[in-house]
């Protein structure tokens, strides 16, 4: 499995492409969204932590379609699949180089952006921790929807379709850990962000899988 | 359907040619052999240890797969790519005689972009003996290939089933080697 996992953030690191994107469309949006809001740091401070995490989201989606299709397309998918590794393994090792690959660095960014916003220094840390939690459900059911989508031409515009409804706890409880930092209460939405991105990546790669294998045999 | 009262053997150390038009089902018998297609009907078994396996995934863990595509990424260079698989594999054979054995040893350290069609041809080859499977299933394996690599591939096939080994290979060259033919 490290192996897999390794090729994947060797070829993203080679290739330049998917991770440079995401950060780049997470620094964009975060940017865009104060000019068009104005001046206004309380009202900023307060949609912060909603506009950072869909900006998140969306940015992480955009490497999604081709987390088994390019190995699909190019032969590698039937060899993967002809290892030892179960498919749900290989799903679980997917998830993993997809997030290091995007989920992690749009974290890493994501206390830079939220200065943008005026934010303190509290919610900046409870914004980080929602993403570094929160961020692995991205990748997991991501997953699933680009083993659907995996043998369907254009299958990227399909993508978020599915999943973005899938993910709206994630942006719920993730801005609601925003909030809560900012407005100093406990309202319970950080266990819940927890609870939902274990489920994702406990249950994901089985779901990733009997997708991947559906589309192999087509 | 495909094809209808389908059935075949083949034993250690044999080589199997599938022939037939396009459109014939070669591959399709090939990735109904490797457990990516189920069969409307009957079984495909495996005989390895005095066991009999019939589930498709299973299967699969004995089988060495080259397919129409190459499996070459442009951003690996060719040893870095039988490594991988080597190591996905775990305890397959070693990278340099392989390297070797294809005719790929002067370009072991090149990134897959700068190789030809036939030299994507040959590190599927190599991969074949890094992965170490008894049961080879080679779709069009002389396809891009010029002279010497045809007669390498040839050479590789024969070597593994005088080792002990089994091809079923879908051609429509014949291989030149000793082989025993299916025609759909």
């Amino acid at each position: 499995m490290t192996a897999l996992i390794l090729r994947d953030v060797r070829l993203a690191a080679r290739a330049g492409g998917s991770a440079m994107l995401a950060l780049a469309f997470f620094a964009a949006v975060a940017t865009l969204v104060p000019l068009g809001v104005g001046a206004d740091l309380r009202l900023l401070a307060r949609i912060a932590g909603g506009v950072l995490w869909v900006a998140a989201m969306l940015a992480a989606l955009l490497a999604l379609d081709r987390l088994f299709q390019a190995d699909f397309e190019d032969g590698s998918l039937d060899i993967i699949a002809l290892a030892p590794l179960s498919l749900e393994k290989t799903s679980f090792a997917k998830i993993t180089a997809h997030w290091l690959t995007t989920g992690l660095p749009l974290t890493i960014l994501s206390p830079l952006l939220a200065v943008l916003f005026g934010l303190p220094v509290q919610a900046i840390g409870a914004l980080f921790i929602s993403l570094l939690i929160g961020t692995p459900a991205v990748s997991a059911i991501g997953a699933i929807g680009a083993g659907l989508t995996l043998s369907i031409r254009r299958g990227g515009l399909i993508l978020p379709l599915i999943v973005l409804p899938l993910l709206s706890p994630a942006v719920i409880f993730g801005a609601g850990t925003v909030l809560s930092a900012l407005d100093g209460l406990r309202n319970g939405a950080l266990p819940l962000l927890t609870a939902f991105s274990f489920a994702a990546c406990v249950l994901s790669p089985f779901a990733t899988a009997a997708a991947v294998r559906l589309n192999l045999g087509s | 359907m495909l094809f209808r009262d389908l059935s075949f053997r083949v034993e250690v150390g044999r080589v199997l040619s599938v022939e037939g038009a396009n459109g014939a089902g070669k591959t399709s018998l090939l990735r109904m052999i490797a457990g990516f297609l189920a069969p409307a009907e009957g079984t495909v078994a495996l005989q390895t240890n005095g066991a009999v396996v019939t589930d498709g995934e299973e299967r699969g863990k004995q089988i060495g797969w080259l397919g129409h595509h190459d499996a070459v990424k442009p951003q690996m260079s060719v040893r870095e790519t039988l490594q991988f698989y080597g190591a996905l594999y775990g305890g397959g054979g070693p990278i340099e005689p392989a390297l070797d054995a294809a005719g790929l040893a002067r370009l072991a350290d090149l990134p897959g972009q700068y190789l030809s069609a036939g030299q994507k041809k040959r590190v599927s080859l190599a991969r074949l003996l890094v992965c170490g499977r008894p049961l080879w299933l080679m779709d069009e394996p002389l396809a891009s290939l010029d002279t010497a690599g045809k007669k390498i591939a040839a050479g590789l096939v024969e070597a593994h089933c005088a080792a002990g080994g089994i091809a079923v290979v879908a051609t429509h060259e014949a291989l030149g080697i000793d082989c025993e033919r299916l025609v759909l």
